[in-house]
């Protein structure tokens, strides 16, 4: 069966840095994968990779079977494939109502178009308030997105990402900066929201990938290391050696 | 060849000056981001300062008063207008700056009033220095490439061989970085507008008695400079100086050249929007511009 | 009707009414004309802020849109001989702003940011140096003339008079305002706002914002016309100046002056601009500098504009802060009126002693020489006694304003 994403020998270099060094990835469809490893292992990079955010120096990516490297972000997200940031990335000037809308209107086929008012589309304006509802934020819907607090932002930004119904979902450290409580309320949510998509997930919580992930894989200094269920991962030595440390003993 | 000759001088001449104004601007822009648009009012303000001075003590005392002079108004206006304005954003910044090269026209209009002063050339620089091909090569563009020269050169080993210079290099790609080292940024930019404000100031105080002084003259030679720096690319001094050249010599030899390239329409005609044409190519071919590193 | 449409509706009724009775209420000689021109900065304002306050592209040369739009309009005025109605001339501009606006948009869309603001000063540039290269279409130094009385005599309406003109304009104002605003609430105004805030983000939601941009430049460049068609209209006489760096200056003064976070800014800001250049042109010389001057404390002082002002004394008057606010200006007056008095004195002296300007300089029914040092000393010591009242003062009812700003903040308690 074709994997939902399929990445062959993806390598980046910045210039003579080397950063992700022949990155081979499988993630089926439907499958919940976290992407783990140590900071600085080329996470955040691998992503902008895989959403074009940035050109592959070598390598392939392939969503549902057809070949993305090199097309241009936006051509990727209508193609299914959305993401989150790790930095809260919104439309700050605009309510949250008005996020969660801009990021349903390509989807639905409404384009570029101007002779039609936004406020009148009713498939639009009922799928906004319906991702509204699911991701808690309906009572804060006029607000302006950049006066949210922190885990209303990190929730508003999970809404966005899958606003537009892309069946690919990466989230880029979802939970970062959140306490127990706000952890565990983002987990139950991305469970909800994510439900019968595929979803890569780059974490360090270790709580939430061990909860949350079918499968997991290990990012070391560009390269895979190990790649397996959450189990299969925590028993392994490498792993342990390279990542976990004296918390995996525990 | 005559002609051909004194065209290459002229353009070299008129390069170089281009490229006094366009080294600060870009200085200016790297380190901080903003692209000055008063930067030809500094070169304004710097001619018409050499006009006062010369006329009251003499040129050569001009040629280090006025830049001082400007440099320190620039180094004010960067630490009580620009910082504020910066706190705003990019979009007040770039305003701030396009605000302020009106006003400095304004003002000079309102203190020397709206047609061209009488700055000279000073007797001892003016007169032929040699003949080459039965031109003559006036003296004082000879002083003008020797100042300009001069100037970028200690520019040049400022900015590589001293500690002061390191720090403007770090700081102008690592600004943040140099702050938690311990410098004190705001200050390096302060210093480094002031500096580019007074290097476009020297440039006014030789090159508003070759050229004419009045208030327009920064509106006419702004946009050059813009082009300059975008052609040359955003961020690299090296591209600058190619560009400047470039621009330089195209302006000058295609206001003398007299041929009919379309219909009735000549050559010099056309002069005046080549460096327009040559910019919205790059823009459109190598955004970048020829040497450029930064996308901003 | 919900209570914010009613609202609405009142204020564009409010709006349309205003325009019909303004030459009633202003008769006096010149102010038609001066209406006329309001209205015309007005539309071209607007059509800036699609560009400055939805889609965050500053430019620097929207004038071109705006003096192709009046050339195009006044030749379609001269050769039409009186086949085409006036009352749709305007459309002509409209369109050649359209047309162009997608050729030169094309080209510049490509960068955002600094980059757009440099190519749209290049590309400004290089169409009014084309102006000198051809002077058929440009009309050269003189310009090109038309006479707008020449159309097509519908319902014995010449366009003659200046208030048929008047009412013209007011009659394409208004509906350029209505579907200028209507198109900000259309899924591509709504994405121009989206990618000023974060052109990433929206590339994240399936758009490409460089199309996205090119549309706007697009759009307002028909609007731009208009406007240039309507000025083509009513000054009969159209010249290089029009498509200068000095208009693309103007408008973005007025744009950004009126403040280009809300939709009506624009429109303060081309009412004050235009008043300026006309009421305070007759009272002094020097008004360039004080108009360079607004601008540069618009920028540091109030970088929301006018209409930013405007909204913080109706927030202040909600939240009932208007006493509290009201006693910081007053005490605040005094010394700030007499700071600026100095400054204009400053000014006026300058202009005088400059030799720019023929006659006495007179203030306060008296003469004063600029051309010696007593005046000079007098007005420097006045301003800077004001200066430090003004500081002492500000000390004195900072707390008072922190009061204010914590309560707008909180949302008001009475």
């Amino acid at each position: 069966m074709t994997a939902a994403l399929e990445l062959t020998g993806v390598e980046k270099r910045f210039g003579a840095t080397e950063i992700v060094r022949g990155v081979d990835l499988r993630v089926a469809k439907g499958e919940r994968h976290a992407l783990i490893g140590p900071n600085g292992a080329g996470k955040s990079v691998l992503f902008s990779l895989i959403s074009a955010r940035f050109p592959v120096t070598a390598g392939r990516i392939a969503l549902h079977g057809e070949e993305i490297q090199g097309k241009r972000p936006h051509d990727v997200n209508r193609r299914g494939l959305s993401r989150s940031f790790q930095v809260t990335n919104l439309f700050h000037r605009l309510s949250v109502f008005e996020n969660v809308r801009c990021a349903v209107l390509w989807s639905l086929g409404y384009r570029y178009s101007f002779w039609r008012s936004a406020d009148k589309l009713r498939d639009a304006n009922e799928r906004a308030r319906e991702i509204l509802d699911r991701i808690g934020l309906a009572h804060r819907a006029e607000v302006s997105a950049g006066i949210l607090s922190y885990a209303e932002q990190r929730a508003l930004e999970i809404g966005v990402t899958i606003a537009g119904g892309a069946d690919v979902i990466l989230l880029d450290e979802p939970t970062a900066g959140m306490s127990r409580t706000e952890t565990e309320q983002a987990v139950e949510l991305i469970r909800r929201v994510t439900e019968g998509r595929t979803l890569l997930i780059v974490e360090h919580d270790m709580s939430v990938v061990f909860g949350l992930a079918d499968r997991v894989s290990v990012l070391v200094y560009g390269r895979i290391v190990a790649s397996g269920t959450p189990d299969e991962i925590r028993a392994d030595v490498k792993v342990r050696e390279a990542y976990l440390g004296a918390a995996a003993h525990a | 060849m005559q002609l051909f000759a004194t065209s290459l001088l002229n353009g070299v001449t008129y390069g170089l000056l281009l490229f006094m104004l366009s080294a600060g601007l870009t200085l200016i822009f790297s380190m901080m981001g903003v692209l000055n648009f008063a930067h030809a009012s500094f070169y304004m303000l710097g001619a018409y300062f050499g006009y006062v001075v010369s006329t009251r003590i003499g040129f050569y005392p001009a040629l280090v008063v006025a830049p001082l002079l400007v440099g320190a108004i620039g180094a004010l206006v960067e630490r009580y207008g620009l910082r504020r304005a910066h706190a705003s954003g990019h979009v007040p910044e770039l305003l701030f700056t396009f605000g302020l090269a009106f006003v400095i026209e304004e003002a000079v209009r309102l203190v020397w009033g709206s047609l061209p002063v009488p700055y000279k050339v000073p007797a001892s620089l003016d007169g032929p220095l040699f003949t080459l091909y039965s031109a003559t090569f006036p003296t004082y563009k000879a002083f003008m490439m020797g100042v300009s020269v001069a100037m970028l050169v200690a520019l040049y080993a400022g900015l590589t061989r001293t500690r002061a210079g390191l720090v403007i290099r770090a700081a102008l790609s690592r600004p943040d970085m140099v702050e938690a080292l311990g410098h004190n940024v705001p200050k390096v930019f302060m210093l480094v507008f002031g500096g580019g404000a007074a290097l476009a100031g020297l440039a006014g105080v030789i090159g508003g008695n070759a050229f004419v002084t009045e208030p327009a003259m920064a509106e006419a030679l702004g946009p050059i400079v813009f082009v300059v720096v975008v052609v040359g690319g955003l961020g690299s001094l090296a591209g600058a100086f190619v560009a400047s050249l470039f621009i330089g010599i195209v302006q000058t030899f295609a206001v003398a050249i007299d041929y009919s390239i379309v219909g009735r329409i000549s050559v010099s005609q056309v002069a005046p929007v080549l460096p327009y044409l040559i910019m919205v190519a790059i823009l459109i071919v190598r955004p970048r511009g020829l040497l450029g590193t930064r996308e901003s | 009707m919900t209570r914010g449409s009613r609202e609405r509706l009142v204020l564009w009724a409010a709006y349309a009414a205003v325009l019909v009775v303004a030459p009633i209420v202003f008769s006096k000689g010149f102010a038609l004309t001066l209406l006329c021109q309001m209205g015309i900065v007005m539309i071209f304002a607007l059509s800036y802020n699609m560009l400055l306050g939805q889609t965050g592209l500053l430019s620097f040369g929207h004038a071109v849109y705006y003096g192709l739009g009046a050339l195009f309009t006044i030749h379609a005025l001269n050769l039409g001989h009186g086949k085409l109605p006036v009352t749709l001339m305007p459309l002509v501009g409209g369109i050649s702003g359209l047309f162009f606006g997608i050729i030169l948009g094309y080209v510049t869309t490509r960068r955002a940011g600094t980059t757009f603001a440099m190519i749209s000063l290049g590309v400004g540039e290089m169409v009014a140096a084309c102006s000198l290269m051809f002077p058929g279409f440009f009309g050269g130094e003189a310009g090109v003339s038309g006479n707008r009385s020449t159309g097509s005599h519908l319902f014995g309406l010449t366009f003659g008079p200046q208030i048929q003109m008047y009412y013209l304009v007011a009659a394409w104002l208004l509906l350029c305002t209505v579907a200028m605003h209507a198109l900000s609430r259309t899924p591509l105004g709504r994405m121009a706002n989206a990618v000023r805030d974060n052109p990433e983000r929206a590339q994240f939601v399936g758009y490409d914002p460089q199309r996205v941009r090119f549309m706007m430049v697009a759009l307002s460049g028909f609007f731009a016309g208009v406007a240039g068609g309507l000025a083509a209209l009513n000054y009969e006489i159209v010249t290089a100046e029009s498509l200068s760096a000095r208009t693309s200056g103007l408008v973005l003064l007025a744009t950004y002056l009126g403040g280009m976070g809300f939709f009506f800014g624009p429109l303060i800001g081309a009412i004050v601009v235009t008043l300026m250049q006309t009421l305070l042109a007759m009272v002094t010389k020097a008004w360039p500098f004080y108009f360079g001057a607004v601008f540069l404390a618009t920028v540091l002082f109030v970088p929301g504009g006018l209409a930013s002002v405007a909204m913080l004394h109706k927030r202040l008057w909600d939240t009932g802060q208007v006493r509290r606010a009201g006693v910081v200006y007053a005490a605040m007056a005094l010394p700030v009126g007499l700071a600026l008095c100095a400054v204009i004195a400053l000014v006026e002296m300058a202009y005088h002693a400059s030799g720019d300007v023929e006659g006495p300089l007179r203030i306060l029914g008296r003469e004063l020489d600029a051309n010696s040092w007593g005046p000079w000393i007098g007005v420097l010591l006045v301003l800077a006694a004001a200066s430090l009242a003004c500081r002492w003062t500000w000390r004195r009812v900072a707390p008072r304003w922190h009061e204010v700003a914590q309560a707008l903040a909180a949302g008001g308690a009475r």
